[in-house]
């Protein structure tokens, strides 16, 4: 760089460089020399750097022009008075965190000890918020009370962004490295180039992608979409088992532990799972198991689904619980008009008059229905796993 | 300007040491013209152009409560039983991620707290956004040259409602791990490829037991990473492209009015930031929120009722619940759930509209000049119509996403709940649409009447030969009858009240048991006063816009004239 080049380059930094040539030379004009820098007072230089960044100060008024009068005091009294006031409440909010009992206490065992500790965050909260709260009022108070009301207009420059000399140049020194490196005209390198660099790009996705995608259909067992946890190995009978809260705990259903209009959630369970707490709670646990068993009332005689006639046993039929919408639990049955209702979209199911088919609201499915039947026991058992996927619907599903 | 006209030649010493230190600073970085120059900026002020301070403080709060949250908290579904200090749940299997959120609210000091303020700094992130978005749509703020920093702000929405939704669903309780199964049931519904992303997502069949680490990665490193960056280039192109402002006195599309970053603005946007924390801290002190121990650890078998999203996912829940139960079948092989509709569809539709709509009406209405100055919606009838027209489209969707706890609190049957979601969601919106149009042009006229006639004074006056007249007020000049002369229509707020020319006069100054005395009043009124009028003369202003002022902040209060 020559020594003109930078001393241009830092004349036109200290006007910013949004100036346009025109007023680069009408400032030089009023630019001042070293000495009479040293020469001016703070407010001459002030306005002298707002000018250079096209600032004018319009009105810049001291907000109390009389001094020593009360309104001054009070006003003054106020701003401390909320600076002070953070302060007490950051020393109350420390107090409080280290004195406070803040352990929980059952409100059965002791309700007095419960009721300071239920007062622990909201103390907390309040003092330390109320801190913070106080700087920020305080510090708007003070910049609306004591700093002057200025209004400053500072001209944009914009429309058409930069200058003419600016633009030319830029563009044809882009012009320039282009041609210079010959690349515009060197066809193979450039497609080698995109390859090589395409290739790469690819190479990098699969490797992101690749550990983590996987087969959706490689699975054929009951982690898959087409089966359950019902989903049958062997011959090994699997009983319906409800849930008592207990996980470890085995308790299988029978025909009449449910009255007329009854219900019960169930999950399967086969005798080579007793004992073994990890797959006793799993099974409480998959999404694909839950599934209501409804003893309708007498008298209610659904229309059974084709190829579903035998799937129920007497008055008892075993629907998935998992909503055909978005698989939520269908949790809410309605002994009255036979319905059962998910809470989350409100898709209704008819069991009372069908096969759990969706009589109302965004469901397009019957809840599947998983066929049962009666051990020599005389405990429910289910006779195979569902004969369709059963929750959300997907791409692949065929019906 | 006596401020700064009074000369001060001698500094003082700490002036002078400071001013050797920086001299020093500036000697290795020089950035004395860069920073004065940052300093010097001048932003204009309106109350509005807070709401996306609000969004960026609140998001501050976020990264650091969310740090402190990230100390204690294990993303891990493996299955515990539950022996810590909560004793409703002892005994209890859940996942690591449950329980350890438990302890976060039991077990650490001033864990809860954390974890509200960081909860409700969620919530108020997302409210600040829309009501951000919502100032810039109404006035017109995206028009060109900010069309970029639109499209950012909508990502900023969209990346933020993932945010969210990933954040709350890390503790894996009973409400959110319903979330989580309608977002895998949404996964599925992706045709082709639904089924493929889901394994790629969650491992496997819902739920697995690596969707929560892979959220948890997500949602403190993935997304807000992302959020900062954009954040950083949306306050970049503010600062460099410099903020609009509304029409009004000495206001060009050439400059901007207001004050400059040191001292009045920084002051100002420090103390608020302030003032956002505390709130937000009283909030996450005194109001309960997502209190999870009263819900209990995900279960795929188990719901409650009301059963709601935070509230920027909720028109989504509202949108899958109106949708009918219609849904494609191709070839008999495949199938396009109804879910697919009113969910990824639906939303990748609101986001395009949502993302090009500067590109539509500058498309719709040819204008692409440069704006600077703002529009008041009243100004703008078609777009602010069609802005109450996407509000009330969003207000049907949220109320059905909440519709059954609206069934219940008003005995009103659920099943109608749906349909009038169903029927509102169509004709609402038309009708807020002609609405609002009305109401815009009403606003204008009544802004034009008082610029043909002046202000209303509220006093009738008996004319000698009988008829009764409104006396009013003049704003601008009047013509040899005494009639106003005729303003222009400028865009920009004019008084409808004697009140604001001053007709009721101001409150006496004074503490809360005496006044101040008369005379000190008197006085700083007076020296404020001839401040005012020594910057007016100051003031150069050009001749052409000297009668356009006029009109503008002409018309101190006058005795009413005929
Ligand atoms: C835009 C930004 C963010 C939003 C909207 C957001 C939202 C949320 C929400 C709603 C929750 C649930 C809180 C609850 O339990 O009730 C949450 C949890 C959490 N967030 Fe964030 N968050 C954000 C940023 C962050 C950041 C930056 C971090 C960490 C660096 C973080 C760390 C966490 C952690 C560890 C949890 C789980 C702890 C718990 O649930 O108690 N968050 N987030
Ligand atoms: S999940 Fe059951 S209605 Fe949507």
């Amino acid at each position: 760089m020559s020594e003109r080049d930078m001393s241009e380059q830092n004349s036109s930094e200290r006007h910013g460089s949004d100036s346009d040539n025109e007023h680069l030379t009408g400032k030089d004009e009023q630019q001042p020399t070293e000495a009479e820098l040293a020469e001016m007072s703070r407010d001459e230089k002030v306005r002298l750097g707002l000018a250079q960044d096209d600032v004018e100060l319009v009105e810049y008024p001291d907000p109390w022009p009389v001094k020593g009068t009360r309104a001054e005091r009070r006003a003054e009294r106020a701003v401390a008075a909320w600076f002070s006031l953070a302060g007490f409440s950051a020393l109350a909010f420390i107090g409080v965190f280290v004195f406070w009992p803040w352990r929980y206490v059952n409100p059965l065992a002791d309700e007095q000890g419960h009721f300071l500790y239920s007062l622990y965050n909201p103390l907390i909260g309040f003092f330390l918020g109320l801190s913070i709260l106080s700087v920020g009022i305080g510090a708007i108070l003070y910049s609306k009370k004591f700093m002057p009301h200025e209004v400053a207009v500072q001209q944009r420059h914009d429309g058409h962004g930069s200058s003419e000399l600016d633009r030319q140049t830029a563009a044809a020194e882009l012009a320039d490295a282009g041609s210079r490196s010959t690349i515009a005209r060197r066809s193979m390198i450039k497609r080698t180039a995109g390859f090589g660099a395409g290739a790469f790009g690819l190479g990098t996705g699969v490797l992101v992608l690749g550990g983590m995608v996987k087969n959706p259909w490689a699975e054929t067992g009951p982690d898959s979409l087409n089966h359950t946890g019902w989903m049958q190995s062997g011959d090994e009978k699997v009983y319906l088992r409800r849930n008592t809260g207990n996980a470890h705990e085995v308790s299988l259903v029978r025909a009449q532990d449910l009255t007329p209009g009854g219900f019960e959630t169930v999950f399967p369970f086969r005798e080579s799972e007793r004992g073994n707490e990890e797959a006793l709670l799993h099974a409480l646990r998959r999404s694909d198991n839950p599934v209501m068993l409804i003893r309708l009332r007498p008298g209610d005689s659904p229309v059974e689904r084709k190829g579903q006639e035998d799937f129920n046993y007497g008055d008892y039929y075993a629907y998935s619980k998992i909503c055909t919408h978005l698989g939520c639990p269908t949790s809410l049955y309605e002994t009255q008009t036979g319905r059962l209702l998910c809470p989350c979209h409100q898709s209704q199911f008819d069991v009372a008059n069908s096969y759990a088919k969706p009589v109302f609201g965004p469901a397009t499915r019957a809840l599947p229905q998983l066929p049962i039947t009666v051990d020599e026991e005389g405990y429910f058992v289910a006779k195979s796993d569902f004969i369709e996927p059963i929750g959300p619907a997907y791409w692949e599903r065929n019906s | 300007m006596s401020s700064i006209t009074t000369p001060t030649k001698s500094e003082s010493a700490v002036y002078r040491a400071a001013s050797k230190q920086a001299d020093e600073v500036d000697k290795r970085l020089q950035i004395a013209p860069g920073l004065r120059k940052q300093f010097n900026k001048v932003f204009p002020t309106h109350w509005s152009f807070l709401l996306g301070e609000v969004a960026l403080y609140t998001f501050i709060l976020l990264l650091l409560t969310g740090t402190y949250l990230a100390f204690f908290f294990d993303p891990s579904m493996a299955e515990v039983q539950y022996q810590g200090a909560y004793t409703n749940l002892r005994g209890i299997e859940m996942s690591r991620a449950f329980a350890s959120t438990l302890d976060i609210s039991f077990e650490v000091r001033g864990g809860m707290f954390a974890r509200q303020v960081h909860h409700w700094a969620a919530l108020l992130f997302m409210a600040s956004i829309v009501a951000h978005m919502l100032r810039i749509f109404f006035t017109g703020a995206f028009r060109r040259p900010r069309e970029t920093n639109w499209m950012i702000g909508i990502l900023l929405f969209i990346l933020g409602m993932f945010e969210g939704f990933t954040g709350y669903s890390l503790p894996d309780d009973l409400l959110s791990g319903t979330g989580v199964r309608i977002a895998s049931g949404i996964t599925m519904s992706v045709p082709v490829v639904g089924t493929w992303i889901h394994w790629i997502l969650f491992g496997g069949e819902f739920p697995g037991t690596e969707l929560i680490p892979r959220f948890y990665m997500m949602h403190i490193f993935l997304l807000p990473g992302i959020i900062l960056g954009l954040i950083a280039v949306h306050l970049a192109l503010v600062w460099y492209q410099k903020h609009t402002q509304f029409p009004g006195v000495r206001r060009k599309e050439s400059n901007v009015v207001g004050v400059r970053i040191l001292p009045v603005f920084a002051t100002k946007g420090g103390g608020f930031f302030a003032i956002v924390t505390g709130v937000t801290a009283i909030m996450g002190g005194i109001f309960q929120i997502n209190p999870i121990w009263h819900l209990g650890p995900y279960n795929a078998s188990q719901v409650s009722a009301a059963s709601q999203p935070d509230w920027y996912m909720i028109w989504t829940d509202g949108s899958s619940r109106l949708w009918p139960s219609w849904e494609v079948y191709l070839w008999g092989e495949y199938t396009i759930p109804a879910v697919f509709f009113p969910t990824a569809l639906f939303m990748g539709l609101i986001f395009t509209v949502a993302l090009a709509y500067p590109l539509i009406e500058r498309k719709l209405t040819g204008d692409d000049a440069h704006h600077n100055l703002l529009q008041r919606p009243r100004d703008v009838p078609v777009r602010t119509s069609l802005g109450a027209m996407a509000l009330t489209f969003f207000s049907v969707l949220m109320i059905s996403g909440v519709n059954d706890i609206v069934a219940f609190k008003f005995d009103i049957s659920l099943n109608a709940m749906t349909w009038i979601g169903r029927i509102g969601l169509l004709i609402a919106p038309p009708i807020a649409y002609y609405i609002t149009y009305r109401l815009c042009i009403g606003l204008q006229k009544s802004d034009r009447e008082v610029l043909e006639h002046g202000l209303e004074t509220g006093i009738i006056k008996r004319l000698p030969h009988g008829e009764f007249v409104e006396v009013h007020q003049p704003l601008g000049p009047v013509d040899e009858h005494g009639h106003p002369e005729e303003l222009e229509y400028q865009g920009a707020p004019v008084p409808k009240k004697m009140n604001k020319l001053g007709a009721a006069g101001k409150p006496v100054e004074g503490g809360w048991l005496k006044p101040d005395p008369s005379g000190e009043t008197a006085a700083l009124d007076a020296a404020r006063e001839e401040e005012h009028v020594a910057a007016g003369e100051h003031e150069e202003i050009p001749e052409s816009e000297a009668s356009e002022r006029g009109e503008l902040v002409g018309g101190k209060a006058r005795q009413p004239e005929e």
